[in-house]
């Protein structure tokens, strides 16, 4: 066994060199652990700028002394591999594992080691973290606005309706799944906007009408995005068609309208729905502000929509319009037999990103005095009863919007790599 | 033939002009009857609202026109800042999604995860209500660097007083015309003789001796002032002095730049990884050092496939400024389609004023980017 160089580790003194760099490591991670979740400092009698600098300057030659190539040990070849390249890594490496070990215990107790959930009024929070009897106590208002609490039942049942009827598709025998897609583009719309009309905003078959205002919450998210989805996909394909035909007219009008409603932000448009779109309409008729949201929300996705597909469509090589034009295919028949169903499958991450935004972009109703769960967070925030909560109030949305929303990318994700078709 | 080719133009053309038709007469007889008159002379009348904070002098009896232009600078400083903080973290954590440390690398994907799925009006709520109102009052604030507070009425910091700044932008210009005159004499030198210029080294020293040159010779001086505590009444403090910037802005651009720098570091990533390994070795096979094959050939290919989809991301976080009207910043969303609508009543004139400033910036950026695009567009054989 030759000399052990500290300052050199090499494949020599492989076990020494190991055993001190591991022991160093382990030890700066102790102290870290030890002082964030205990509250207690081993190297309490050195200085206090030393007792912080400590365990950084330990780990790193700990990692030093580890950083060994070609040893021979599976593991420690994967760790240095990963997480100990170099001086540089190994550093950013200790912070973060330090940074994650200073922030777990503030995080947890917090949301629920302090945390309260007890009781039903404000009086029930005594602890020093989250509040959640208030999410407890406005549950119902987060889910559903101001919707009547004896007829809740009522959005229950039609989004319970409208899941159902979405899984029809994976049920359906083979001999009719060709009848699939008018189902979804043409037949699921309507019996949707049935039972919303009748079953949530009511006023028929003996059921209490209750107005769009009073609706809220993140059935209203759903509602409006579900709607604004449906329109938009279809205007958004004829948009993409007329963008590309070589019909002049056709063309400019595609581009104009594509190229204004990208070029405005959604506020905006909302604005221009609630205040200068009732000028346009004759005096006596009477739109629905919400009706009037998810027609300027839907114009406004739609041109994304179509700007995607247009993408896609111009992905495709060209032999392929040749090819359906020489079997003597007309405009209609090539695209909707050969040109978009390849066009669509290679723009699903796109329209996923755009149906995404559309999500994410619901909130901004509010700025009409729609309230869905943003909305509604500002509103408990302000009542009397419960000043002071606002964080536990975000926390909440954040949490149902992220699962919302990662979960529909994990799901567009997975379409991708059902329809990829190798070329 | 013929007529499968104008049929539907003319449908086309038909449909718009008795839509524009439709809506233009209702307007006109909504508008009789409100006894409402369409007309842009509004703009010189004075506005009589006070705007909380402007970059240009203003008060309540200047002009709507004005009161227009400190609107569309507070959107414009917005989108400035948030721009520059975005492309800084965005740069930082799309490097980082390729970092060969595992730790890393997985912390930045799901720094990317956490922060593109949440609404951007959810977080700039979080950041406005929640976070920002954590933060100590005046009188209890701790000194940061010494001289700058974070509390919960703004941030304060020391600001610069200037003697002749004139003077000194103008050796700024000047320097930066001398650096540009610098790269293509070097460009010529390189292409006619072969000979390389630090070009970077002498662009520094350029960049750094002329102003400085100003404070020798030219009486540039400066000074700074820093924020003190007032005290108004018996609990209330305030600080007086100094920069301070609202905690509405300082949350917008927190929120803006945190959101956006996600779609940024996603572009930064894609732009990486889609030059082929293959450029890199064939270009220190024909011996080229390393910062040689970053700078010739990594860096040109990468930006080429980064810069248009970072562009957009861009645009959408001027857009999304728009979202200021919701916490109460003065954008021109808030004072223009917010406060002056609500005193005038002109929604037709307002809104679309509004409408048409921003689509001027978008559509001027992307005529912009079209020309940038075909320039540097690899011309294929």
């Amino acid at each position: 066994m030759s000399t052990l160089n500290l300052l050199r580790p090499s494949k020599d003194n492989l076990q020494s060199n190991l055993y001190l760099g591991s022991f160093l490591v382990g030890i700066s991670i102790l102290d870290v652990f030890l002082n964030s979740f205990l509250k207690f400092n081993i190297t309490s009698f050195l200085p206090s700028i030393i007792s912080i600098v400590l365990p950084f300057l330990l780990g790193m030659f700990g990692f030093h002394l580890m950083r060994i190539e070609f040893s021979g040990i599976k593991n420690l070849d994967r760790l240095n591999k990963n997480i100990n390249t170099n001086n540089f890594n190994a550093a950013l490496t200790l912070l973060i594992i330090f940074l994650i070990i200073k922030a777990i215990p503030p995080v947890m107790s917090w949301m629920i080691l302090d945390a309260n959930i007890s009781g039903d009024s404000k009086d029930a929070c005594t602890g020093s973290g989250a509040c959640w009897t208030y999410i407890k106590v406005w549950f119902k208002r987060f889910m559903y606005g101001m919707y009547p609490n004896e007829h809740i039942w009522r959005v229950n049942l039609a989004f319970i309706f409208l899941v159902v009827l979405a899984f029809v598709g994976f049920v359906t025998p083979q001999k009719y799944r060709n009848l699939l897609t008018l189902y979804y583009v043409v037949i699921y719309p309507i019996i949707a906007f049935i039972l919303i009309y009748y079953l949530i905003s009511g006023g028929e078959f003996g059921l209490e009408w209750v107005e769009t205002g009073a609706w809220g919450g993140l059935s209203l998210t759903f509602i409006v995005s579900f709607f604004s989805l449906i329109f938009c996909f279809p205007l958004g394909m004829a948009l993409a068609l007329g963008r590309r035909t070589e019909l002049p007219i056709v063309k400019y009008v595609s581009v104009g309208f594509i190229e204004f409603w990208r070029g405005v932000p959604l506020i905006t448009v909302l604005f221009m729905s609630s205040v200068m779109f009732p000028m346009f309409l004759p005096e006596d008729f009477f739109m629905d502000k919400l009706v009037r949201v998810i027609i300027a929300i839907s114009l406004f996705e739609a041109a994304y929509v179509a700007e995607v597909i247009r993408g896609g469509l111009q992905a495709l090589p060209r032999g392929q319009y040749d090819a359906a034009k020489s079997l003597g295919m007309g405009y209609w028949k090539m695209h909707i037999f050969v040109i978009l169903p390849q066009a669509l499958k290679l723009v699903i991450p796109g329209m996923a990103n755009t149906f995404l935004a559309l999500v994410k972009d619901t909130p901004l109703i509010f700025v009409v005095g729609l309230a869905e769960l943003a909305g509604m967070l500002q509103m408990a925030k302000t009542n009397p009863k419960w000043l002071g909560y606002a964080m536990e109030g975000y926390v909440f949305a954040a949490i149902i919007f992220w699962i919302i929303c990662y979960a529909m990318s994990k799901y567009s994700y997975n379409l991708e790599l059902k329809y990829k078709t190798d070329r | 033939m013929k007529l499968k080719k104008i049929l539907p133009q003319a449908i086309t053309l038909l449909v718009v002009i008795i839509i524009f038709g439709f809506f233009t007469m209702n307007a006109q007889l909504n508008m009789e009857n409100r006894g409402i008159d369409f007309g842009y002379g509004f703009l010189s009348q004075e506005s009589s609202f006070d705007v909380q904070f402007s970059l240009i002098e203003y008060s309540g009896s200047d002009s709507y026109a004005r009161a227009y232009l400190v609107g569309l600078l507070n959107t414009l400083l917005v989108s400035i800042l948030g721009i520059i903080l975005c492309t800084i973290l965005g740069v930082i954590v799309g490097i980082a999604r390729l970092s060969p440390n595992y730790l890393i690398r997985t912390t930045a994907a799901w720094y990317v995860e956490f922060f593109r799925n949440i609404p951007l009006l959810l977080q700039i709520f979080f950041w406005y209500y929640a976070a920002l109102r954590a933060l100590p009052l005046p009188q209890d604030a701790e000194a940061i660097f010494g001289a700058s507070y974070l509390t919960i009425k703004g941030f304060y910091t020391p600001s610069l007083i200037w003697e002749n700044l004139d003077i000194f932008i103008y050796s700024v210009i000047a320097a930066i015309i001398a650096i540009v005159f610098v790269r293509i004499q070097a460009k010529k030198l390189r292409e006619n003789v072969g000979k390389h210029l630090p070009v970077l080294n002498i662009s520094i020293v350029i960049l750094f001796v002329l102003p400085l040159l100003t404070f020798l010779f030219g009486g540039v001086n400066v000074g700074y002032e820093t924020p003190e505590l007032k005290q108004l009444a018996k609990t209330s403090f305030k600080f007086e002095g100094g920069l301070s910037i609202p905690p509405e802005l300082l949350s917008l651009v927190i929120a803006l730049s945190l959101y956006t720098a996600t779609f940024v570091a996603e572009c930064v990533r894609a732009g990486i990884q889609g030059v082929g390994k293959g450029q890199r070795e064939a270009a220190s096979s024909i011996g080229l050092n390393r910062k040689q094959v970053l700078n010739l050939i990594i860096m040109p290919q990468a930006l080429r496939i980064i810069i248009p989809p970072t562009t957009n991301q861009y645009l959408n976080l001027t857009k999304n400024s728009s979202l200021a009207a919701a916490i109460a910043y003065p954008d021109l969303v808030l004072v223009f389609a917010g406060t002056a609508l609500m005193q005038t009543g002109k929604a037709i004139e307002i809104v679309s004023i509004t409408m048409l400033t921003y689509l001027t910036l978008s559509l001027s950026i992307s005529f912009f980017m079209n020309w940038y695009n075909a320039k540097i567009a690899i011309v294929e054989k």
